[in-house]
C-alpha cells in the first residue's frame, strides 16, 4: 500500500513555477504578518495575547494550497497562518488583532478566533483541541448534503492529550468523514517538550482508529503540498478521514513574551532550525537551484509583501474602534 | 392544567391528549419533515429510540442517516453538532441523562455559545440539545440532577423547560428554527404525563411565561417538573382561602421578566420553585427579577424552593426529601400568607 502511495506522488508533475511562487509569496507573507504583529504587540499597539507561527509556514501553506475555496479548515490558537494560508486579507487581519470594528470578527474575536466564512475558515480556536468536534461535524455536514467539501482540523501536538480529539477520530472513521486531521507537531506543548507528555507513538493514535495516518517533514511546503494532495483526494471520494502528522518547529516562545525559554529548549536547538531547517528559506534556495527564481526576483517579491502587509498594518492602525453598544449584539442570532 | 391559548383558533375536535413523550417526538417528526437539515444524534436514539423510548419508530421514517446512533461519547457528538450546525445542518443532539451535560461543557460553552459572537455575527450554530433533568426516579446521584442553571448562566446559550405535552411540541419546534444555539431539558419523570395538543400545526415563543393557573393571592413561579408541584400546591391551598397563580416561566433564557414581576405585583408575594440545585441556582435569579420589579407592592420576602444542596441519594427514604413537594410548596404559601 506503501508504494502504491509512492509511486503516485513520483507520478506528480514537477512544481510549475507560477505555483511555487505563489506558495513563496504565500509563506512570506506569513513571515512579515508575524514579524509585525510581535512589532505591534512589543509597541503595546496590540492588546491581549500573540501566538506567532513563524517556523510552520510550511504546513499551513502546503495544506491549503492542496484545498478548495469553499472547503472547511478550523485553527488554533495559533492559526495567522492558516487564515492567511486558507485566503484571507491581511488588512482585516490586523484590524482584528487590533480590536478593530474592520476587522473579520468586528474585534470580537481578536488573535485567537478569527473565523472568515468566505474562506471557508470556520474559526481559530483558544481551547486546545476545541475544534476536533467541529472540524468533524462541518466534514458530516459536508457529506450529508453530498457537497463534495472536505474538512481540515490543524492542531498542535499539545491536542494530543484531549480527549475530544479522540472521540472525533473514532467517528469520523467509524462515518468515513471528509476530514484530515492535521498534527502540527511544534515540538513543545507550551513550555513543554511533547516527548514528557505523549506516550508512546503519535502515529500509532490514528492508526488505532483505522485511519490513513502520513508523517512528514514539516517544513517541505512541496512534500506537504504532494501529501495534503494525496491525502485529500482521497477522502474527498469517500475513502475516510486520514491523520497527517508534519514534524515542524516554533521559532519563537510559546507567545509573545515568552523570552526565557532556557528551562525548556536550548539556543542551540533553535539556532539549528532556524539557521538549517527554516521552510521560507528553504523554498527560496530550491527556487535558485531549480532556476525558478533569481535572488533578485525573491528580494523583490519580499519587498512587495512587505508593502501589502504596511499597508494593511497602516489600514488596521488607522480604522475604527467598534461602538460601545456593539457589545450586547450577536449574542443571539 | 395546561390549557390551549385562546388565540390558536383550534376546535376542540382536533385537540388529542397525548403523553409528554409523544409531543416530543412529533414535534422533532414534524421539523424533520418540514426541513431536511434537521437531523437527530445521540446513543442509542435509533433503533432503540433512546434510553426513555421517547423517539421510538423515528428511525423508520427518517432512516439511519438522519436518526444516527452515536459511541458513547458525549462531547465529540455535542462538537460534531455544533460544526454541523455551523455548516448548514440543524442537528439536534440527545444527552440522554441531563448529568451527563458535564462532558458537552467545552463544546456548548467555549465553542456553540460564543461562536456567534466571536464572529462579528458570521457564523451561526442553529442546534438543539435535548437532554433532561428531575429526581425521584431512584437513580442516584449521577442520573438525577437538574442543571439547567449552568446553561442559563452562559450569554449565547438559551435554555428551554416544558412542563407540558403542548408546551413541549411548540416549544421544541420553535428551538429547532432557533438561528442559535438552545438547550432543551425534557423533565424524565414526565414522559407519560398526558395532556391536550392539536393536530394542528403550531409553535410557542421563546422567551415567553405562560400563567398556568389565575390567582390573586400569592405567584408560585415554577420551572419544568414544579410546575405540576405547584398546580399542586395551589390545589391544597384553595379550600384554606389561599388563591395562587402559577407563572410557568417555560424559558429560563430569555427570561420573560415582565410577566412574573406582573404577577408578583398584582399577588403581592411570590415563591420561586425549581428543581436544580437551591444554591446559585435558578430560583435565585428570578427570586432577584421579582423583588427588584415589584419591591414597592410585595408583602412578603420572595421565597425560594430547589433542590437540597446534596447529591442525590439513592435509598428512596432519602431521595424524597431532596425534592421540593406540593405540601411543601403549600406551606411556605400558607406562612407567607400568614394563614400557617
Amino acid at each position: 500500500m506503501a508504494s502504491a502511495k509512492k509511486s503516485k506522488i513520483a507520478s506528480l508533475p514537477a512544481l510549475d513555477r507560477a505555483k511555487a511562487l505563489h506558495f513563496y509569496r504565500q509563506m512570506v507573507k506569513i513571515r512579515l504578518f508575524e514579524e509585525q504583529v510581535n512589532q505591534l504587540y512589543l509597541s503595546a499597539k496590540m492588546p491581549g495575547l500573540a501566538h506567532l507561527y513563524i517556523g510552520q509556514e510550511a504546513v499551513a501553506v502546503g495544506v491549503c494550497e492542496a484545498l478548495r475555496r469553499d472547503d472547511y479548515i478550523t485553527s488554533t490558537h495559533r492559526g495567522h497562518g492558516h487564515c492567511l494560508a486558507k485566503g484571507a486579507s491581511p488588512d482585516k487581519m490586523f484590524a482584528e488583532l487590533l480590536g478593530k470594528v474592520a476587522g473579520y470578527c468586528r474585534g470580537k474575536g481578536g488573535s485567537m478566533h478569527i473565523a472568515d466564512q468566505d474562506t471557508g475558515n470556520l474559526g481559530a480556536n483558544a481551547i486546545v483541541g476545541g475544534s476536533a468536534g467541529i472540524a468533524t461535524g462541518a466534514a458530516m455536514s459536508a457529506k450529508m448534503r453530498r457537497s463534495g467539501q472536505v474538512a481540515v482540523c490543524f492542531f498542535g501536538e499539545g491536542a494530543l492529550g484531549q480527549g475530544l480529539l479522540y472521540e472525533s477520530m473514532n467517528m469520523a472513521s467509524l462515518w468515513k468523514l471528509p476530514v484530515i486531521y492535521v498534527c502540527e507537531n511544534n515540538q513543545y506543548n507550551e513550555y513543554t517538550n511533547y516527548r514528557e507528555s505523549t506516550a508512546g507513538e503519535v502515529s500509532a493514535r490514528a492508526e488505532a482508529f483505522g485511519i490513513n495516518t502520513e508523517t512528514i517533514e514539516g517544513q517541505d511546503v512541496e512534500a506537504i503540498y504532494r501529501k495534503s494532495l494525496e491525502i485529500i483526494d482521497q477522502t474527498r471520494r469517500g475513502n475516510g478521514p486520514a491523520f497527517l502528522i508534519c514534524n515542524t518547529y516554533r521559532f519563537y516562545g510559546h507567545h509573545v513574551g515568552d523570552i526565557d525559554r532556557s528551562y525548556y529548549r536550548s539556543k542551540k536547538e533553535e539556532e539549528e532550525w532556524k539557521t538549517q531547517r527554516d521552510p521560507v528559506k528553504l523554498l527560496a534556495e530550491r527556487l535558485q537551484k531549480s532556476e525558478m527564481a533569481d535572488l533578485e526576483l525573491l528580494q523583490a517579491i519580499d519587498k512587495e509583501i512587505g508593502a501589502e502587509i504596511d499597508d494593511a498594518v497602516s489600514f488596521a492602525l488607522n480604522a475604527p474602534y467598534p461602538q460601545p453598544d456593539e457589545v450586547d449584539q450577536h449574542v443571539y442570532a | 392544567m395546561a390549557t390551549i391559548p385562546q388565540d390558536m383558533h383550534v376546535t376542540p375536535a382536533t385537540v388529542r391528549e397525548i403523553t409528554f413523550g409523544q409531543a416530543i417526538k412529533e414535534a422533532l417528526a414534524e421539523e424533520m419533515r418540514r426541513d431536511p437539515r434537521v437531523f437527530i444524534i445521540g446513543e442509542d436514539v435509533a433503533e432503540a429510540g433512546t434510553a426513555f423510548k421517547v423517539l421510538s419508530g423515528l428511525v423508520k421514517e427518517f432512516g439511519t442517516e438522519r436518526v444516527i446512533d452515536s459511541p458513547i461519547s458525549e462531547a465529540g457528538i455535542t462538537g460534531i453538532t455544533v460544526g454541523a450546525a455551523m455548516t448548514g445542518m440543524r442537528p439536534v443532539v440527545d444527552i440522554m441523562f441531563g448529568d451527563f451535560i458535564t462532558l458537552t461543557m467545552d463544546q456548548m460553552v467555549n465553542q456553540a455559545a460564543k461562536i456567534h459572537y466571536m464572529s462579528g455575527g458570521k457564523l451561526r450554530v442553529p442546534m438543539v440539545l435535548r437532554t433532561t433533568l428531575g429526581a425521584t426516579r431512584r437513580s442516584a446521584a449521577q442520573h438525577s440532577q437538574s442543571l439547567h442553571a449552568w446553561f442559563s448562566h452562559i450569554p449565547g446559550l438559551k435554555v428551554v423547560l416544558p412542563s407540558t405535552p403542548f408546551d413541549a411540541k411548540g416549544l421544541l419546534k420553535s428551538a429547532i428554527r432557533d438561528d442559535g444555539p438552545v438547550v432543551f431539558f425534557e423533565d424524565k419523570m414526565m414522559y407519560q404525563l398526558k395532556g391536550p395538543v392539536p393536530e394542528e400545526e403550531y409553535t410557542l415563543p421563546l422567551g415567553v411565561a405562560d400563567i398556568k393557573r389565575a390567582g390573586q393571592d400569592i405567584t408560585l413561579v415554577a420551572t419544568s417538573s414544579m410546575v405540576q408541584v405547584s398546580l399542586r400546591a395551589a390545589e391544597i391551598l384553595e379550600p384554606i382561602g389561599i388563591s395562587a397563580e402559577v407563572v410557568d416561566v417555560r424559558t429560563t433564557v430569555p427570561l420573560d421578566t415582565r410577566t412574573l414581576i406582573d404577577s408578583a405585583r398584582k399577588t403581592s408575594r411570590a415563591i420561586v420553585i425549581d428543581e436544580g440545585y437551591e444554591r446559585y441556582g435558578v430560583t435565585a435569579e428570578i427570586a432577584s427579577v421579582i423583588a427588584d420589579g415589584a419591591f414597592y407592592y410585595l408583602d412578603a420576602p420572595v421565597k425560594r424552593l430547589g433542590a437540597m444542596n446534596v447529591p442525590v441519594p439513592f435509598s428512596p427514604v432519602l431521595e424524597d426529601r431532596t425534592v421540593p413537594t406540593a405540601e411543601a410548596v403549600a406551606e411556605v404559601a400558607k406562612r407567607l400568607c400568614n394563614k400557617a
